[in-house]
Formats: structure tokens, C-alpha cells, sequence
């Protein structure tokens, strides 16, 4: 085996932040390479800082370092400064923990998270010294594979990877790596074999075993092109998260990452059914871990990483059942002796999720966030987010109230039937926050942050025609304006071009493959990131490739086009979606199925697996429509409502959690 | 109770920074338990107070960290117990109890000794380069401060320059460098000479006192002070 090091470091002390190369973070492990065992080289395609707390990763990363058959290692895009270094000097990609080149690898595995980081997969492949293109690769080179939310539409990644792991990983990558181990005891020497072999492993999609057909300009289907591959791969689903306590062995960094703090995985999956959410709609069902694991996993998780935060992690954590014990019990350790603050992403918008906040944030006591999504309740049931107007004051009541002095908004805008009246409820709904929160402070900042709207696969709005870059510029103008005359209100807001190009990826077909090479091979690494973002190099590349935005993503699909990614299955009916497509354009909202009758979306019936929950009851206040009155969920004047948590039982109000 | 650890940073830790080792010693602290006294407030902060900066890539076997106890610990018992969970390279190797009213590390410290090494240079050359910066009246050197270009003179701050051989890793130069009104980095002192800069290790840090100068651990009048041989 080779170590790169020597050769690695002295390229240190030319780039920023040197300590992204070095590795050694509490948790690596020592990594043992054996002639049978399948090297995983796990990659994520942005920065160590973006990468390395991806929780999908790190939970494969100990999966596989348990297994007798694998070993697994690190490698996080490098920064450009590193690139050009690494370059100049000859040095490939390589391995965090043993600083091997990527190429002695049996495995190159991706998590894909976001649509912008694609060219930086290409960059990676390339700069590990493998060609990009998995037609041109040998039988010797890695396999390069990829799995995470953005595999469920894989098509515009798919020349240059040679299969894909729909769904959970825990149970696949244990059966990827029985079969490249056979193939590899069995002489290893056709790869076309290898792919033949891992598409008969369930969730896992291998494109060059797929044909995609084109008429006039549009997808007709993408078909087997060689006999007993599935026509339709059906994504993975672990049926019991208590059986995957993952991660036992948290990486703690020794630089500063984002999210830098201990994470515990409460449940997975979402059936509030917000229709923009491609998360909530692909991870379903809904499978909570036992609460007493949680409890268990946050007291191991403190004392093994000696960090003083843990967040609870889901698409909506204060839904939890056992949410109140768990928190109160890290709370009111004495271990804790106060120092260890709790934190929920996604917190449901109402008095009873501030209080919650207001206990388990006694340490820290920051900023609060909330995610309307829309601005008028006529947006929010187009989109299916039923928050009521009349709690989100009451919520920021609450928190006002208690001690907050900042509260965060999250909007949408370019969202389907949105009038400039959707829009403008914004800053008209931010500002009424502000206005709230003077009661109690007067320097208060509500900041509402809106981003563009990018339809997603396998969602209700997967057929919507994306605003274009214009509209979505006009909207933000408006809402500049709009926000210069609120007092109290900052608005941020997310570039109308990367919301384009987001576009461009997220619903592409095969074809899209050609643009994200170009933008590649034209420097275009980190498009994530503002200052690299470049549209012009997408631009060229859809000329180059005969495509424009307005046919890739700013048309209205009709309900029987075939769309990228038909042949796969996220366990939802293509009818379902379509159904609650309309049922958003007729502005009706759907309740949350966990406590009311199934919608038979076919999530729970198609994979066999029903939603674990712990509690048959829905939460304390209703939520997401259940146990609420709906009738009375529009505007409300704020001069009406009650002051100091007005809403809130006040046995909630800073006290205890029920 | 305050107490004043020592401890290293050597090997692929050099290339974290200044407050990542905070960070190191802050979660090492929590998971040894020992008692750390917090800052009051909304945002508790543990009171810890690192001496100067070691730049990013440098070496060090004489850092030196204050820790606010709430209750009295066994120096032994912490030193190692919180040495055992800090990362590789980073080892305690002595702890003494800081008597009220001491002097701030950052407002003790006047100079430091450093261990540097110059690649594709030979003795000989460095000696010439040594002379020609310690004959110099000004070193003038051009530096950011917030956000504004000036220029300063790094030649009050040269304290001694002397060539100590060379192994096979280039000519070993050691120098001792002053720290007010601004300390000198190894790569400013490489500049001013002319030459590369290999691995820079700080070896000493030292205290003034009534002409005569003290390491600040040693410098410790009650006595307790623990220090331990490095393993390695």
C-alpha cells in the first residue's frame, strides 16, 4: 500500500486551512487493507467542512469498517487552492486515513446531496486518474458508485457512474461489497460482468444496463437494454432504525465543520407531505428509533466527543413521540451540569415547540427559526404546509417573550399558482413578527431568507414549470422594496442563476450529462459556492448540447410525459402524486397521515413497512392540519392578539416540558 | 484554583490553528470532567487563556494554556487524563497551580526560542545571511493589519540568531524572538534572511523578570509544578 504523505505535505503550507488534508479526527479508524477485503473509498463532492458531518456517510463509514469483508476510508473534495497544488505536483486524489490513492481502491462512493456539487464528482473522478466517463474506464479501475437523496433522479450523472443505491444504504453496501468480492475471487475480468452482477441487487440502478429513448426532443423511456434487470428499481428501505444505531462512533473533527456538534438520528422519513419537500416525500415511511436508544445514543454520543451540543436529527425532530422525555432527560442530567445545550432543526411552528426550544435552549439562547414556507395561508395550502397564521405569531410571541431576540423566516418563492399578493405576504408576515417582537425588545430582527423553488423528482410538483431567472429576480425585487419599507425586517435571498441551474440537474435527463462535463471541463468545480458559480459556462454547455432552460426547466410537464426518472420507484404512486398535484392547485391541504387515514400514497403498502411510530396520538396543539381548526387559518391583525405568549398553555411557557 | 498546563504540538496536528487547539482542549476538558469554571450569561463559555499564537504549520514542544477550575484537582491526575484524550501530537508534559494575581500568559511572555530549519541552504550560507540581519539596521516588512497595509521593523525583535549545524533536513537555525510590541513569525525571520522555511518548532517560551528570565511553568513560585519527560 502506498502512503502519499510525503508528498502531501509540503503542499500544506501553500493552501487555506491546511488541516482539511491531514485527517485524524476522533472516530477515524486505523484502516486494515487484506487481499479479501473490498476497499470503499467514501467521497463526499464539497469541501471537508460541508462533507465531513454528512451523517449517511459516516454511518456507511462504520457499517462497512465492522464488516470483515471491507474497509472504508475519507476523501473530501479539495479545495482549489489544494487542486492546483496536487496538480502541479503530481499528487492524485487520495485517502484521509492512510493518504492511499484513490486509485488502489476497489470502490469510489459518492454522496450526493446536492444538484451543484455534480461537476465536482466529475472533478474527483478525474483527479483520483480515472477517466470520467464509465465507458472509458478498465476492469482494473474502481468502480465509481453513488447513492443519497439526489440518486432518486440519477440521469444526468449516469455516463459517469457506474451504478447508483436507491434509498437506505445500511443493508446495500454490505451486498455491493459480497458481490464485487466474488467477482473479484473470480478472476475480475470483464467489468460489464461486475455491473450485470450489481444490478440484480435490489435498489441499485446501473445506467449502462438502461437505454433512455428520445422522440422529437423529449424522453420516451429508459428501458432495459439487456435481459433480467428490472424495468423498475424499487428503492431501499431499512424497516427498523432501532436495528441501525448509527453512528456508535461519531467523527469529531479537529477543525470547526458545519453542524459541528453531536448528532442523533430520531427518526426517518416524513409524512407531514409538505409537496415542495423531495426529503419528506422519498424517505418515507416514517420509522422512529426507540426512545430509549435515543436517550442512550445522546448520553454514549457526550461522553465519547466531549461536545456540549446535540441536535435531534429529522426532517421534523419536535414531532418525535418520545420528544419531551428525551429532552428533558439530557436537560436535567446532572451530568450535564447545564453545559450541554439541545437543539431541533426543523422545529414545527407553534407555542408548544417554543417552549420545548425554551427549555432545552436555557444554555444557548440565540436565534430561533422558523419555516413558513409561504406567505399567505392561501400559498401554504397550495404547498401543503398548514401552518397557521394565527400560531406562527403565537410561536414568535413565545419566543420573543422568552428571551429570543432573533427569529429567523424560511420562504419559498416561484412556487405553483404563487400570485405577487403570495409574495408580498413575506415581508408582510415578517414584518407583523417584528412588530410582535418590539413588544418585548425593541431592537428585535426578524430575517426572512427566501430562496427559488426547484421542482424536485418524485414530488407532487414534479411537473411544474420552474419560475425563470427573471421572474424569480422580479419577485426578490419586489421584495427588497417591500423589506426597505418594513421596520425590523432583513430580507436574504438566494441566487435566481443557481436556482436555474439547480433546475437544469434536478429534473435532467441523460442528456444533462454532456452540460455538467462541459461546465467541468471548463473549471467549473464548486458551483455550490457563490464566488464560483458561473451560468454562462451552463449556458454554453445547453447550446453546446442543443438543450435551453426554457424546454429543461422552465416548461409545465403534462401529466403523461415520461419524466427521468420513471423507471425508478421511491415507493410512491406516480398517480398519488399526480392526484395531490391537483389537489394543490385546487389550494387543499392534506393532513398528516401518521394520525389520520392513509392517502395510500404507496410508501407503506408497496415496501411492506408500516410508520413506527411510539405515539397513536398526534402532538399536544395539533399539527400539520390534524386536531386543528382550519377555517380560521388566514390572515390575523396582530394588534388582536394577546400578548406574552398568547397562544401557549402557559404551563409551557418556560417551565416544564409535559 | 488556576492551573498552568504545557503541552506540544507536534506532527500533522501543526496544521490546525491557534483556536482549533482551543476547541481540542475544550472538548478533552469535558470528557475528563475535570471542573472548569464557566463564564456567566446566556453563552457559558469555559475559562481557558492560551498564551501567544503558534502559527498554522509550526511545531511546538512549550505551549502553554491556563484553566479556571471551580474545585481543586490533582495536577497529576489531570495532566494525564486529559493528555490521554487530546489528539496525537498533542501531549501534556507538566501542570503547576497558578497563584492569584500572576500575569496573563499573552502579558508574561516577552520572548520565545525557536528551532528552524532551512532546506537547500548550508551552514555556511546561513551564517552569511545570519550576520547581514543582525548588522541590519531596520528590517522593515510589509504586514495586513486591519485591512490596511504597514509597514513595520522586525529588527527590534531579532534577539539572537545563531546557526547550529545542519542535519538532513537543511541548516538548523535558532533564534530567539522578541514578542512586543509584535512578535516575529518563522516566515517573516525567513524573508528577512533570504532563505526557505523548513519545519519551525518553538522550544522555549520565556518570562523577564529582574534580568533574569524563567520558562512560565517554571517560573511557578509555589513549587507544585509537575513536569514530565516526553515519551518520544
Amino acid at each position: 500500500m502506498t502512503s502519499l504523505w510525503p508528498r502531501i505535505e509540503p503542499l500544506l503550507a501553500q493552501v487555506t486551512k491546511p488541516a482539511r488534508y491531514i485527517g485524524g479526527e476522533l472516530g477515524a479508524r486505523r484502516p486494515v487493507h487484506a487481499p479479501g477485503r473490498v476497499a470503499w473509498l467514501l467521497l463526499y463532492p464539497d469541501t471537508y467542512e460541508i462533507g465531513l458531518p454528512n451523517q449517511g456517510l459516516q454511518i456507511l463509514y462504520e457499517i462497512l469498517n465492522e464488516r470483515a469483508d471491507a474497509v472504508a476510508e475519507r476523501a473530501y473534495a479539495p479545495w482549489t487552492d489544494m487542486e492546483a497544488a496536487m496538480r502541479a505536483a503530481s499528487v492524485p486524489l487520495f485517502s484521509l486515513e492512510g493518504s492511499r490513492p484513490a486509485a488502489e481502491f476497489d470502490v469510489l462512493a459518492f454522496n450526493l446531496s446536492a444538484e451543484l456539487t455534480y461537476t465536482n464528482v466529475l472533478n474527483m473522478i478525474d483527479l483520483a486518474g480515472l477517466p470520467v466517463r464509465s465507458s472509458e474506464r478498465a476492469v482494473s479501475d474502481p468502480l465509481v458508485v453513488a447513492g443519497g437523496h439526489c440518486a432518486f433522479n440519477p440521469e444526468p450523472l449516469a455516463d459517469f457512474v457506474d451504478a447508483f443505491v436507491l434509498g437506505d444504504g445500511e443493508e446495500a453496501v454490505g451486498e455491493l461489497t459480497a458481490v464485487i468480492g466474488s467477482w473479484r475471487a473470480s478472476g475480475a475480468s470483464r467489468r460489464d460482468e461486475l455491473l450485470r452482477a450489481l444490478a440484480d441487487v435490489a435498489g441499485v440502478y446501473v445506467p449502462s444496463c438502461y437505454e433512455p429513448r428520445f422522440e422529437a426532443g423529449r424522453l420516451t423511456g429508459v428501458t432495459p437494454r439487456v435481459p433480467g434487470v428490472p424495468e423498475r428499481v424499487e428503492k431501499r428501505t431499512i424497516a427498523d432504525l432501532g436495528q441501525w444505531p448509527y453512528p456508535k462512533q461519531q467523527l469529531v473533527p479537529l477543525i470547526e465543520v458545519v453542524h459541528d456538534r453531536l448528532n442523533v438520528e430520531v427518526f426517518r422519513g416524513c409524512t407531514r407531505g409538505c409537496r415542495f419537500c423531495q426529503a419528506g416525500m422519498i424517505t418515507r415511511p416514517v420509522r422512529e428509533r426507540p426512545a430509549a436508544q435515543v436517550d442512550q445514543m445522546v448520553r454514549d454520543g457526550l461522553d465519547r466527543t466531549g461536545y456540549d451540543e446535540v441536535t435531534l436529527t429529522s426532517l421534523s425532530s419536535a414531532d418525535f413521540s418520545g420528544i419531551g422525555d428525551v429532552v428533558s432527560s439530557v436537560i436535567n442530567d446532572p451530568e450535564c451540569s447545564g453545559q450541554v445545550s439541545v437543539s431541533l432543526p426543523s422545529l414545527r411552528v407553534d407555542a408548544f415547540t417554543v417552549g420545548l426550544a425554551a427549555e432545552i435552549q436555557k444554555v444557548r439562547r440565540t436565534g430561533l427559526t422558523f419555516a413558513p414556507e409561504g406567505g399567505t395561508w392561501r400559498m401554504r395550502q397550495v404547498i401543503n404546509k398548514l401552518i397557521r397564521e394565527e400560531d406562527l405569531y403565537a410561536a414568535v410571541d413565545a419566543a420573543f417573550s422568552q428571551g429570543w431576540r432573533r427569529v429567523k423566516l424560511y420562504f419559498l418563492i416561484g412556487l405553483p399558482t404563487e400570485t405577487d399578493e403570495d409574495v408580498l405576504g413575506i415581508t408582510r408576515l415578517a414584518g407583523a413578527c417584528a412588530e410582535i417582537g418590539r413588544r418585548y425588545h425593541p431592537g428585535v430582527t426578524v430575517t426572512a431568507s427566501v430562496g427559488g423553488f426547484v421542482p424536485k423528482a418524485h414530488t407532487p410538483f414534479q411537473w411544474f414549470g420552474q419560475n425563470t431567472i427573471e421572474e424569480l429576480r422580479r419577485k426578490v425585487g419586489m421584495l427588497k422594496d417591500a423589506a426597505r419599507r418594513t421596520r425590523g425586517v432583513t430580507l436574504r435571498w438566494h441566487d435566481p442563476e443557481a436556482t436555474a441551474a439547480e433546475g437544469l440537474v434536478s429534473r435532467g435527463d441523460r442528456r444533462m450529462g454532456a452540460v455538467i462535463e462541459h461546465v467541468w471541463r471548463h473549471g467549473g468545480t464548486f458551483q455550490e459556492w457563490s464566488e464560483h458559480f458561473d451560468l454562462g459556462l451552463w449556458t454554453s454547455g445547453l447550446e453546446a448540447a442543443g438543450l435551453d432552460f426554457d424546454d429543461a426547466v422552465y416548461r409545465h410537464r403534462d401529466q403523461f410525459e415520461v419524466l427521468a426518472w420513471d423507471h425508478l420507484s421511491a415507493g410512491l404512486h406516480r398517480d398519488f402524486l399526480w392526484q395531490d398535484f391537483q389537489e394543490a392547485l385546487a389550494e387543499h391541504g392534506l393532513e398528516d397521515c401518521r394520525w389520520t387515514p392513509c392517502y395510500d400514497c404507496g410508501a407503506c403498502t408497496g415496501l411492506g413497512v408500516e410508520h413506527m411510530v411510539a405515539s397513536a396520538t398526534p402532538p399536544a396543539g395539533g399539527s400539520q392540519g390534524t386536531g386543528q381548526d382550519l377555517a380560521t387559518a388566514g390572515a390575523v391583525p396582530v394588534r388582536f392578539l394577546e400578548t406574552a405568549g398568547a397562544g401557549a398553555p402557559s404551563s409551557l411557557v418556560g417551565g416544564r416540558v409535559p | 484554583m488556576k492551573v498552568r498546563a504545557r503541552f506540544t504540538k507536534i506532527g500533522r496536528v501543526r496544521w490546525t490553528s491557534h483556536r482549533d487547539v482551543a476547541r481540542m482542549w475544550e472538548r478533552a476538558l469535558r470528557r475528563a470532567r475535570v471542573p472548569v469554571a464557566y463564564t456567566a450569561g446566556f453563552t457559558p463559555r469555559p475559562q481557558l487563556s492560551f498564551g501567544l499564537a503558534l502559527p498554522t504549520g509550526c511545531e511546538s514542544v512549550a505551549e502553554y494554556l491556563d484553566i479556571a477550575l471551580d474545585d481543586p484537582v490533582d495536577l497529576t491526575e489531570l495532566a494525564q487524563g486529559v493528555g490521554s484524550l487530546l489528539p496525537d501530537g498533542v501531549d501534556v508534559v507538566g501542570a503547576g497551580v497558578v497563584e492569584t494575581g500572576t500575569r496573563s500568559l499573552q502579558e508574561d511572555v516577552s520572548s520565545c526560542t525557536w528551532e528552524i530549519r532551512v532546506p537547500t541552504v548550508g551552514p555556511g550560507d546561513l551564517d552569511v545571511a545570519i550576520e547581514r540581519v543582525l548588522e541590519a539596521d531596520a528590517l522593515p516588512i510589509q504586514r495586513e493589519r486591519k485591512g490596511r497595509n504597514v509597514v513595520d521593523d522586525l529588527r527590534p525583535s531579532v534577539l539572537a540568531l545563531s546557526c547550529a549545524g545542519a542535519d538532513a533536513y537543511g541548516a538548523v537555525l535558532l533564534a530567539e524572538l522578541g514578542t512586543r510590541p509584535r512578535g516575529v513569525r518563522p516566515s517573516e525571520l525567513a524573508l528577512a534572511l533570504g532563505v526557505e522555511l523548513g519545519l519551525a518548532r518553538r522550544t522555549c517560551q520565556w518570562i523577564e523578570r529582574d534580568g533574569s528570565r524563567s520558562e512560565p511553568l517554571l517560573a511557578d513560585p509555589t513549587g507544585t509544578a509537575v513536569m514530565w519527560e516526553r515519551a518520544s
